[in-house]
């Protein structure tokens, strides 16, 4: 598979479409020595270097090249979880996806398991086969079968490690607001651990609901090892139960958080049509 | 473009957690914790987050700064040491080892604290170290 991903980003990268221009780089992994990275190649690279392990949210790198260069157009070599990224990422003008190229592979059977990925290969799948869905996470069914004081007893035990790094939020490819709740002293008192509970950890939750897009980056980069993906997956049940809205599934699906309830987007311009938004503003 | 990442060490304790420094064009715009190191296996805690906060802040010193009159201003590192090393002499001379306290800092690596701490003990002949993270 990764020779494939190689020989198809060394081909795309040489390409040129019918205005005669080329892709400026490919978003996708490279290894340096024993440590793997972001990267940008260009053409006449050397491609033995660029991994699709371990899992990064590259289409972060994407919108933050997107936002500082205004012309260039880039490749993104994505997982599912990526292409979904992406999806909430543009129609939030964090991404234009005019200048974006996504060369979409398939996660193996092994990665969807260790997910719970409902759908781990991107719509633009270029490499590989479709694997099945991975299970549900067995803390959700766990969870369904919770009193309502169990619910509260088991977030408490786990928000009670929160160590406030904030991490959650950083690596999230959909946390990109300038201002963050969860720095509001009026929600957040600054200097204490833990954070309020249970506030701190559903600020956060109530944002991500019509955001996240289950890619799991929280929760792996969680020193406290906490199961956030438990919670983001409740939410994102709830979200398709309660307003049919999956996040990540359709660029042109309008965020139930983001329209009036007659539809009206809350968002300047037209969210169907990029072109009329210039991209938002840099974030964090 | 010239797109970076360059790994890293966080200097803010001596746990080692390893970063990368996301840099366009000799500018920092983020920072990603490294998933392929054993320590810390892509985690960091808000200090390791914000590493990178003060590396271009305005208040940060870049040369060494001396009162003068009352004032700070910026002299030569070859300016500093000498001054430091009379002054510090002239005090240990005057009121023996135990009149100087050294205060290390948990940014410097193993090794500059490992010289510090030779520097009071052996050269200076005081216990009187510690460091910023006891503070």
């Amino acid at each position: 598979m990764i020779d494939e991903i190689r020989k198809i980003v060394a081909e795309r990268l040489n390409e040129t479409d019918d205005k005669g221009a080329r892709l400026d780089g490919m978003v996708a992994l490279r290894r340096t020595g024993p440590a793997v990275a972001p990267h940008v190649f260009v053409a006449g690279d050397d491609l033995s270097t660029l991994e699709i392990n371990p899992r990064y949210p590259l289409m972060t790198v994407v919108s933050r090249l997107h936002k500082r260069l205004p012309d260039i157009r880039l490749g993104v070599v994505a997982r599912g979880c990526d292409e979904r990224a992406y999806v909430e990422m543009a129609k939030r003008n964090q991404i234009d996806p005019e200048r974006l190229v996504i060369l979409g592979f398939a996660c193996t059977a092994e990665e969807a398991l260790e997910c719970y990925c409902a759908e781990p290969f991107p719509k633009n799948l270029v490499v590989g086969t479709p694997a099945a869905p991975g299970p549900q996470n067995p803390i959700v069914a766990k969870y369904d079968t919770m009193t309502l004081a169990e619910r509260r007893a088991f977030w408490k035990q786990q928000f009670v490690k929160c160590i406030k790094c904030y991490g959650c939020r950083n690596i999230c490819p959909e946390c990109f607001c300038e201002a963050c709740a969860m720095e509001d002293k009026a929600w957040v008192e600054p200097g204490f651990l833990a954070p309020p509970f249970p506030a701190f950890h559903l600020i956060r939750a109530m944002h991500m609901a019509s955001r996240c897009i289950a890619c799991r980056q929280c929760e792996h980069t969680c020193p406290a090892h906490i199961p956030l993906t438990v919670l983001y997956d409740l939410m994102r049940r709830d979200m398709e139960a309660l307003l049919g809205y999956v996040p990540g599934a359709d660029l042109a699906a309008l965020p139930p958080l983001s329209v009036t309830l007659e539809q009206t987007p809350l968002l300047l311009g037209d969210a169907h049509d990029p072109a009329t938004i210039p991209l938002a503003p840099i974030g964090r | 473009m010239d797109y970076k990442n360059t790994l890293t060490t966080c200097i803010y304790c001596g746990c080692g957690c390893q970063m990368n420094i996301e840099t366009l064009d000799g500018q920092i715009i983020g920072v990603w914790p490294s998933k392929t190191q054993e320590i810390s296996q892509g985690k960091l805690c808000i200090k390791g987050w914000n590493v990178t906060s003060f590396s271009d802040h305005a208040d940060r010193l870049t040369t060494p700064l001396i009162r003068k009159n009352g004032e700070l201003v910026e002299a030569s590192w070859d300016e500093a040491l000498t001054l430091m090393a009379e002054r510090l002499g002239a005090i240990k001379t005057e009121s023996g080892p135990d009149s100087v306290a050294f205060l290390a800092s948990a940014k410097c690596t193993n090794e500059e604290n490992y010289l510090f701490n030779k520097l009071a003990r052996a050269v200076f002949n005081t216990n009187n170290i510690d460091h910023c993270a006891r503070l």
